[in-house]
């Protein structure tokens, strides 16, 4: 097939980007999105021009690199499907696709499609864990945790932190990145001493890196590649309040 | 590593309020009360259809209400004033947060579809600023008078009639209100949310919440302009 | 070098005895950790958590990305919470055994012993791992053991232990006793008179090429798996590491050992950049077959029972499409090369859910499957539903690597290398739910205590990078980025790349013999040439160029293939995943050959255009009896 492709272009984080057309023959429908960009980048290295930058590893949708603007989507039209694993078949031979990094005043553009996603490890580093020493844990099953708590524990862990939820956000907010964060720890019962302290120090760090606040919108929760609930933002709401209620502030990273 | 710094300072609703979650909160509870105020407004209003004798009786007692521990007027005053504040920190939040919200993304995409996002949701801003706006006519229209052409002080009800006969005012708050009720709208679910009142087995009443009163709002108060141009009351 | 006494008790003796390093004194020294994944994550959090000073690399944007994050299936550990009559012992010999006896018995040991630990430290940590109705901790089976001791978190437990990890770790850095440099990726180790000093780096952003000194240094950069250009591994996954220490005097252990794992959703074309894996549990409910006859054209639904071949089951009969991985693999390929591999490019197996869904319904199915299914939707656009999946083996995991003493340490001083980096523990194959368990057993129980052991000796030294052999070494990465770029020529870094993983998969994949490896050893070279000379890099060295990075990711895997092969010939035996074609049972099942080659082949680098030099370290098998697996 043939595409119509736009993309952001952007040498340095300070330089002005602008949307670069390419026109790209012979994409087969099995590839995937990435494939595509890799096709598109070995021509560009014939021509001797200069690939397109843009970040990934895994390539099945676990590890959190890639991500990017497709049409106005984080990751694409597919839902809770990663760019790596949105295959080509869901688009028409000659179909414009634009393509534009994320864009948080938290995650830089470092160049063209790939931006700077260390505030949500920092945001991970105020609290994001349960403080237990190498050697120091008790015998895995002296604490039950009801299958429950396990369960959704779980799927507020499955978040692979791409960073989709703050870029489809209309208001740029790590809301539910963090929430999902607060949350796995927060309904453990291993979690629970550090409970507050974690949702004070996580929202405190979640704002002091420049994402914008939650409206709501739910936005966040309809790219999402896992499906993350915005449940877990309300859960974190109310242990913030709740840590606010009992004075603890919490610390940033 | 020490993370807990417990410090029960005085401040401690500026420390809160100084936190985006902190503003948010403070919206969500202001919208409470301005959402309890909107419904006992309505509801109030609906006393139009028991006959202008019960509407000006209703009047009045709003003036009279504390009495007699408060002078008269001072109840309705001391109402007036937990509303203004209640909207004025409700105000100064949203466009905090907006502003907040506008510096989170210094350059803007080309091109961002929305997936979910509803007419309410989207419209939330501008909803608000507009009843602002409409807030003020309001009260010059019927609580001063001044944007009234045959205001009585001693009639409300005979205010309200020769008000909304005239069907551009009748536009006017048709439109006002079918504003409030999407703001309501998103606003009523929204505050469960901000507030983390989150239950499983409840989450989906908070909607059905947000709906129904909504609804029940924007239809108590559309009814009486319609009534009026329909001739239903008069 | 291994502790004396009888195997249960060396670990604990050997550890008893091992030197410390007082709290007081442990900040005074500084520790390269290079890799964050659940070995490096773990030690790096470890050595922080002890107050030492650390220095932790990966080339990710963040810590949280190894590759280890995505492991599927499980991890191992003897825990005996089914009352199966799991023990230390069994896990050990299911382990030695799964690795067809070339492993060594105190290592596979120790491994057994720490697994547990490993559980309890995860639980604490948060991870969510499946738990039954009563809150306690759930297991299922897995390939090679006949007891259920596998640990999981629905199909992602790899993210969920590697999260474990990077969470204690983002403590350490909030904490201050790591500094994390991500996106930055080593391109040489620094070594004087055989003690490692440092690593040299290029920030991948910047492209700065710098120094960094310590007292030791930890690699922890995994496998690899992508010399054969398509893999289950990340893209990024790469050599370099382990390659640049092989080349500055560390010894490279078994490098042909690589597994193969047969559950992977076929190629689909040439641009294909990776090959994803589909949990092996999907061959609990799926039959395997493919048509009986070579031209065969009809769709899957359309060939009648008695023209399919359930080769597994049908060669197989106890263990049926439960064989082990490399003997699942093993026949995969072989109903392909005989031309009745199914799917457009007659490159697959169906993997057949009809039955079981007679049997089981669709729900339970779905149930057992679901996300699988889905996923294999996305990428193929089928409905394993209703048409049957088409699955092909793929290199997944290599089990060689530097060559480690018992306390991890590589022949280089004070360079330790853990994880899947090392050659340690899986022998000539690896069971299933035990890469997890290595890596955080490297990580979390056995280096904290090794590393500290070798510091000891080195209180008071002071470590800087602006000796001689830093300027030394950053000057020959300087040199070997320059040469990339300056080659020029006309094909691109991956159609090179594309072209070797081709011939190693070919002569030196699931199976091998002397003709193909001799011919890829003629091949490897002529290629490596052609790519220094025609290569084409766009950009320049001081700039974030991905091209250059993956540009000299290749050039290493050119030099690795070459020595993959040389082992895969002297190996003149079939053991595990090493298949020689010529050396095999009357039913085409690996023969080994105790008496000549029961010992791990460390090579030892011995200069360009030079033969690298073989070093036996023999196995004795003083607590196991090798036998010959069978699973008829």
């Amino acid at each position: 097939m043939r595409l119509h492709l736009q993309i952001w272009r952007q040498e340095n984080p300070s330089a002005s980007g602008n949307l670069v057309k390419y026109t790209l023959d012979d994409v087969s429908e099995d590839s995937s999105f990435l494939e595509m960009l890799d096709l598109l980048n070995e021509q560009l290295v014939g021509k001797g021009e200069v690939p397109v930058v843009f970040d990934h590893d895994c390539r099945e949708g676990i590890c959190g690199s890639c991500g990017v603007m497709i049409n106005g989507l984080a990751h694409g039209p597919s839902a809770r499907t990663a760019t790596c694993q949105l295959h080509m078949r869901t688009f028409k031979d000659g179909d414009t696709i634009q393509i534009e990094p994320w864009r948080s005043a938290a995650f830089p553009v470092i160049r063209d499609l790939m931006v700077d996603r260390s505030s949500m490890d920092r945001i991970v580093q105020a609290g994001g864990f349960i403080s237990v020493r190498t050697g120091s844990a008790p015998e895995a099953n002296l604490i039950p945790v009801p299958k429950g708590d396990s369960d959704e524990a779980f799927d507020a862990a499955a978040c692979i932190g791409c960073g989709a939820c703050v870029a489809q956000c209309p208001n740029g907010a790590a809301q539910l990145f963090t929430a999902a964060k607060v949350g796995h720890l927060n309904i453990l019962p291993q979690g629970r001493p550090e409970r507050y302290e974690r949702a004070a120090g996580m929202v405190a760090q979640m704002e002091a890196e420049s994402f914008g606040s939650c409206s709501n919108y739910r936005e966040c929760e309809a790219v999402c590649p896992k499906g993350i609930s915005v449940d877990w933002i309300a859960r974190m709401n109310r242990d913030f309040l709740v840590a606010r209620l009992k004075g603890i502030q919490g610390k940033t990273a | 590593m020490e993370m807990v710094s417990t410090s029960r300072s005085a401040n401690w609703f500026l420390a809160l309020y100084s936190s985006a979650l902190g503003k948010k909160t403070v919206m969500a509870l202001t919208g409470i009360v301005l959402f309890g105020f909107v419904f006992m407004h309505m509801a109030g209003n609906l006393k139009v259809f028991m006959g202008a004798e019960a509407f000006n009786h209703y009047a009045e007692f709003l003036r009279a209400a504390g009495e007699p521990i408060l002078p008269h007027g001072a109840g309705l005053w001391m109402f007036r004033l937990v509303l203004l504040t209640s909207v004025t920190l409700h105000i100064t939040a949203a466009t905090q947060l907006t502003l907040l919200n506008r510096r989170a993304r210094p350059v803007a995409y080309v091109r961002r579809d929305a997936v979910q996002l509803g007419y309410a949701e989207r419209t939330m801003r501008w909803s608000g600023y507009l009843m602002g706006i409409y807030i003020i006519y309001h009260l010059l229209h019927f609580t001063v008078g001044s944007a009234h052409p045959s205001f009585s002080a001693a009639n409300p009800y005979g205010n309200v009639i020769s008000a909304f006969q005239a069907w551009p005012v009748s536009m006017i708050y048709i439109v006002a209100n079918l504003l409030l009720g999407m703001h309501l709208y998103h606003g009523l679910w929204s505050l469960f949310q901000t507030l983390g009142c989150n239950h499983p087995r409840y989450n989906s009443w908070r909607r059905v919440f947000a709906i129904t009163f909504s609804v029940v709002v924007t239809a108590g108060f559309l009814s009486v302009p319609i009534a009026v141009l329909t001739g239903l009351v008069s | 070098m291994i502790p004396a006494g009888p195997l249960a008790d060396k670990w604990t003796n050997h550890r008893d005895h091992l030197k410390l390093v007082s709290p007081a004194n442990r900040r005074k020294f500084k520790i390269i950790v290079v890799g964050s994944g659940l070995a490096g994550g773990a030690a790096a959090a470890s050595f922080g958590e002890m107050g030492y000073n650390v220095e932790c690399f990966c080339y990710q944007d963040s810590p949280r990305r190894a590759h280890s994050i995505a492991a599927q299936g499980g991890i191992n550990a003897a825990k005996n919470y089914r009352n199966d009559g799991d023990s230390i012992w069994r896990l050990f010999y299911d382990t030695i055994k799964g690795g067809d006896f070339r492993s060594r018995e105190a290592n596979v040991y120790r491994l057994a012993e720490v697994s547990m630990e490993i559980i309890d430290q995860a639980v604490a940590q948060g991870v969510p791992f499946a738990r039954e109705y009563g809150g306690l901790l759930d297991n299922r089976s897995f390939g090679g053991a006949q007891v259920a001791r596998t640990f999981y978190s629905r199909g992602q437990t790899g993210q969920q232990l590697l999260l474990g990890a990077y969470q204690a770790l983002a403590r350490q850095i909030a904490a201050g006793t790591v500094k994390m440099y991500p996106r930055t990726e080593m391109l040489d180790l620094v070594v004087e008179k055989n003690r490692a000093r440092g690593i040299v780096i290029r920030d991948l952003i910047t492209g700065q090429v710098r120094s960094h000194a310590a007292h030791t240094v930890v690699l922890a950069t995994g496998g690899y798996s992508n010399v054969y250009n398509l893999s289950t591994n990340a893209i990024g996954c790469n050599t370099t590491a382990i390659w640049r220490a092989y080349r500055r005097g560390a010894l490279f252990a078994n490098p042909s050992f690589g597994q193969i794992h047969p559950t992977c959703i076929p190629q689909a074309g040439e641009h294909q950049s990776k090959l994803t894996l589909m949990s092996e549990s999907l061959r609990n409910d799926g039959r395997i077959w493919v048509p009986v006859k070579t031209d065969e054209t009809r769709a899957a639904d359309q060939i009648p029972e008695n023209e399919r071949d359930y080769f597994l089951e049908r060669k197989y009969p106890a263990f049926g499409n439960l064989v082990p991985r490399d003997v699942a693999s093993r026949n995969a390929k072989t109903v392909v090369d005989q031309g009745r591999g199914v799917g457009p490019m007659k490159n697959g197996v169906y993997l057949d859910f009809a039955d079981a869904m007679k049997r089981l319904g669709r729900d339970t199915i779905e149930e057992r499957y679901g996300n699988l299914i889905e996923m294999y939707q996305r990428i193929t656009g089928e409905d394993a539903y209703s048409t049957p999946m088409r699955i092909f083996p793929a290199p997944h995991y290599t089990m060689g690597g530097l060559w480690v003493d018992y306390n991890l340490m590589s022949t280089i001083d004070g360079l330790f290398v853990i994880g899947e980096a090392n050659f340690s523990d899986h022998g000539a194959n690896r069971l299933g739910a035990s890469a997890l368990m290595q890596g955080l057993a490297d990580g979390y129980f056995i280096a904290p205590y090794t590393v500290a052991n070798y510091l000891s000796a080195h209180l008071g030294e002071e470590v800087s990078a602006s000796s001689d052999p830093f300027s030394r070494t950053e000057d020959e990465v300087r040199q070997r980025t320059g040469k990339l770029l300056a080659a020029n020529g006309t094909r691109t870094v991956d159609s090179f790349h594309r072209e070797l993983g081709r011939i190693v998969w070919d002569e030196c994949g699931m199976e091998r013999n002397a003709k193909g490896i001799h011919h890829a050893l003629i091949k490897i070279p002529a290629l490596r040439d052609q790519y220094h000379k025609n290569v084409r890099v766009p950009g320049r060295g001081a700039e974030l160029n991905q091209e250059l990075e993956r540009a000299g990711r290749v050039a290493d895997y050119f030099d690795l293939a070459e020595l993959m092969c040389r082992d895969a010939l002297s190996r003149d035996e079939s053991c595990g995943c090493h298949f020689r074609s010529e050396h095999q049972t009357d039913e085409g099942e690996a023969l080994r050959h105790d008496d000549q080659f029961s010992y791990v082949a460390a090579w030892e680098y011995a200069g360009d255009g030079q033969e690298p030099r073989m070093h036996k370290e023999e196995l004795s098998f003083e607590f196991v009896e090798p036998s010959q697996r069978s699973y008829k």
